[in-house]
């Protein structure tokens, strides 16, 4: 089996950087895919995604690539259709799939038309607000939503530009916060309740949910700094849920992976209210894999190290050709 | 009906040490602007941020053979440690630095640090206890914002104005100061080619700044990264050439030779000087010997003086082509400073506009600067940016100075659509 891989993964990519805000927290996504690699015996290199990246690939074709790009181009899909023009194999969705699960308010819509239940929202670009007057656009808002509220971009991930708000007066600088990080606005109707990410990986028997993890910020909320600092959020793996809300929170996981078309693997952020109504959030198709995210702490806790499981991704996407 | 059963789980926070911390660490946390700098690197963007010297001009094959003869020459000394206050034979070039600036100074005055950021780190180690009152400008360096930061300082900004720090502004700060029972432990300045705020103190304001501050009893650090960078005329005269009891001064090869060899230096009255040696033996033990022969050889075998005109014809050229693309380009209720050398230009941005807020669409549109929250203690300065002119060339510095004219429009924008229910 040992020869096997290493004559399957001769060479494998691990794409990582962009140049959207999430950069970093690619870079460091990346860099934890290639060290988990190198423990299990495949080398990896790191690449980004710039200038030089067709002229790498189309030099030295790798046998895979594991794209770990959070954000626009990595998310969008649009990197990914690249890879499928250049005819490369890639752990992760298809292209078209990204799109519509990296657009929040299209992920929505799906989700509920299968089901799923989703905070009541609005999605609004900026032109909207200026064009019929911004104090107006939001009154109507608050008064069909009601508050408190949650303003985020609608493309784009690890809450930049995101925030609850709680007076209608906080809603405005929100919102111009939220055009800072992007054109459109998502803003929906502020879940209270237990923040939980569940994790989907597909190893060949179909899409299977890995356990809950329970988010619980320190101080605030789950902000940037709450994600990326080392201490700063406590997770608890398996989340506190009683069993029927759990087994209810890997269902929606897994309907959202299959409803989308995703592959491979996907992590959907969900909140479990005060009644045990589980709410979809969003569903990120290249999720977080820094030492504080989510998905590694819960492959580990399901018993799939980090390392062997990218493998196994790594080849089924051999397998699966481009 | 029994309820369900809950798992019993337990909290992970992936830093086991997390709760040991020192309250000083606090708030050494990620953050969103650090994020957007790690794109800021990046070519695609016109970096108008970070405040790297253009070390590409540097004869870097000269240098690079001279650093090999060093090495096949004086290795043994060069790849050895050295003592606390630094090589003797370089702490002789670096007075003859000073002497350009009317310092006169003996080399047994000088003590090397690893660039003059650890002079920083020095000055607040053996004068800051948590809690004690340091006066620095309006805006003021980042760096030193950290390091006094890091030791717990209360730091109190005082205003300034395009003559740099404003006299009666500090008699007034020491004034507040002491009407809370405190004394300020010293003043830090960057008299010229302010750091971010492109200014200098006027010639005039020098002995006056130097008188209130005698007779307040208050310590003067005095740090000139860029005082050899000016472009017209000589270089101003440093505050330690006329008050050599009251100024400890800081310099740095960071600007004029390469600020990857990190080594700058500290002159001080004796009693400060020794603890300073004493600080930066328990810090580091010793410098990087390495670094500071290859300093002292640059400065003994190559034409550095020739090298610094270079640089200033650069970065003038530079500077010239940030006010013109400014004066351009930018929406009207833009005001920025002009700098007579050094690196930066202070721009502040129409009311209503915030610079660290704007950031995000500014990275998006691919260039890059400095929000001015940065340069003070408490978080103001939003509507300020630093831009920095050295890096880019001429044709680059106008296309991110076009990229951002276009983000603050529609920042503007914004602010008229929103502005007014933001006000309510």
């Amino acid at each position: 089996m040992f020869f096997k891989i290493m004559s399957d993964l001769e060479r494998i990519v691990v794409l990582a950087g962009g140049l959207s805000p999430e950069r970093e927290v690619s870079l460091r996504s990346g860099d934890r895919v290639r060290d988990a690699l190198a423990e299990v015996g495949i080398h990896a290199v790191v690449a980004d995604a710039d200038a030089a990246l067709l002229s790498i690939l189309r030099a030295n074709p790798p046998s895979a690539v594991f794209p770990a790009i959070h954000g626009v181009c990595g998310e969008d899909g649009a990197i990914r259709e690249v890879l499928g023009l250049l005819g490369v194999p890639y752990v992760g969705s298809v292209a078209s799939a990204c799109q519509m699960a990296f657009d929040k308010p299209t992920a929505k819509a799906l989700t509920a038309a299968a089901g799923l239940v989703t905070p009541p929202s609005v999605t609004l670009p900026r032109e909207t607000f200026h064009d019929l007057g911004a104090a107006a656009v939001i009154d109507l808002i608050v008064a069909k939503l009601g508050l408190p509220l949650y303003v985020k971009p609608s493309r784009g991930g690890s809450a930049l530009g995101a925030g609850a708000v709680r007076t209608a007066a906080d809603l405005p600088a929100a919102v111009l916060s939220c055009f800072a990080y992007g054109d459109t606005a998502l803003i929906e109707r502020f879940i209270s309740g237990t923040e939980v990410a569940v994790g989907v990986v597909d190893l060949g028997q179909g899409p299977q949910a890995l356990p809950a993890v329970e988010i619980v910020p320190g101080e605030g909320a789950y902000d940037y700094a709450a994600r990326y600092t080392a201490g700063k959020t406590e997770f608890y793996v398996p989340a506190r849920l009683p069993v029927a809300v759990a087994d209810e929170v890997a269902r929606i996981a897994i309907a959202a992976h299959t409803v989308l078309g995703l592959r491979d693997l996907s992590r959907t952020d969900l909140i479990v209210d005060e009644t045990g109504t589980a709410w979809f959030l969003e569903v990120n198709v290249s999720p977080g894999m820094t030492e504080t995210s989510t998905l590694p702490l819960a492959l580990e806790a399901s018993g799939h190290p980090f390392g062997r499981t990218c493998v196994r991704l790594l080849e089924q996407a051999v397998t699966r050709g481009a | 009906m029994t309820p369900e059963p809950q798992p019993t789980s337990q909290p992970q926070r992936i830093d086991r040490y997390v709760g040991q911390y020192a309250e000083r660490a606090v708030g050494m946390v990620a953050s969103e602007i650090r994020a957007l700098f790690a794109v800021a690197a990046r070519p695609e963007i016109v970096s108008l941020a970070g405040g790297s010297p253009y070390v590409a001009a540097l004869p870097l094959e000269v240098v690079g053979d001279m650093v090999g003869q060093l090495i096949a020459g004086q290795g043994a000394t060069a790849l050895q440690y050295c003592t606390a206050q630094g090589d003797a034979g370089l702490r002789e070039r670096i007075c003859d630095v000073m002497a350009l600036e009317q310092i006169r100074a003996h080399p047994d005055e000088v003590v090397v640090t690893v660039g003059s950021q650890q002079a920083l780190d020095l000055m607040a180690r053996i004068f800051v206890d948590p809690g004690d009152v340091v006066l620095v400008e309006a805006p003021s360096y980042v760096g030193a914002l950290g390091a006094f930061a890091s030791y717990q300082a209360d730091v109190v900004h005082v205003a300034m104005d395009d003559d740099g720090l404003i006299p009666e502004a500090l008699e007034e700060a020491i004034r507040r100061t002491a009407a809370t029972g405190r004394r300020a432990k010293f003043l830090y300045t960057v008299p010229n080619f302010h750091n971010p705020a492109g200014v200098t103190l006027a010639a005039g304001r020098r002995h006056r700044i130097l008188d209130i501050c005698h007779r307040a009893g208050l310590l003067v650090v005095e740090d000139n990264p860029y005082g050899l960078l000016g472009f017209d005329g000589e270089p101003m005269r440093a505050l330690r050439a006329d008050d050599t009891d009251g100024v400890v001064y800081l310099g740095t090869f960071s600007k004029t030779f390469a600020a990857g060899v990190r080594v700058g230096w500290a002159v001080a009255p004796t009693a400060i000087r020794e603890k300073l040696i004493l600080a930066a033996e328990s810090a580091v033990l010793c410098h990087s010997s390495f670094s500071q022969l290859t300093v002292r050889e640059y400065l003994n075998t190559q034409p550095w003086h020739e090298q610094i005109k270079d640089f200033r014809e650069l970065y003038r050229e530079r500077r010239d082509a940030t006010l013109s693309g400014l004066a351009g380009m930018m929406p009207s209720g833009c005001h920025w400073t002009r700098p007579a050398g050094g690196f930066y230009v202070w721009l502040r941005l129409p009311d209503g506009i915030n610079a660290k807020a704007m950031l995000p669409r500014a990275i998006s549109s691919r260039v890059a600067y400095v929000p001015g929250t940065g340069f003070y203690a408490d978080g103001s300065g939003g509507q300020y940016a630093r831009l920095c002119y050295s890096l880019p060339d001429p044709d680059r510095i106008g296309e991110g100075i076009r990229r951002l004219a276009a983000v603050i429009e529609t920042e503007m924008q914004l602010r008229d659509d929103f502005g007014p229910m933001s006000a309510s």
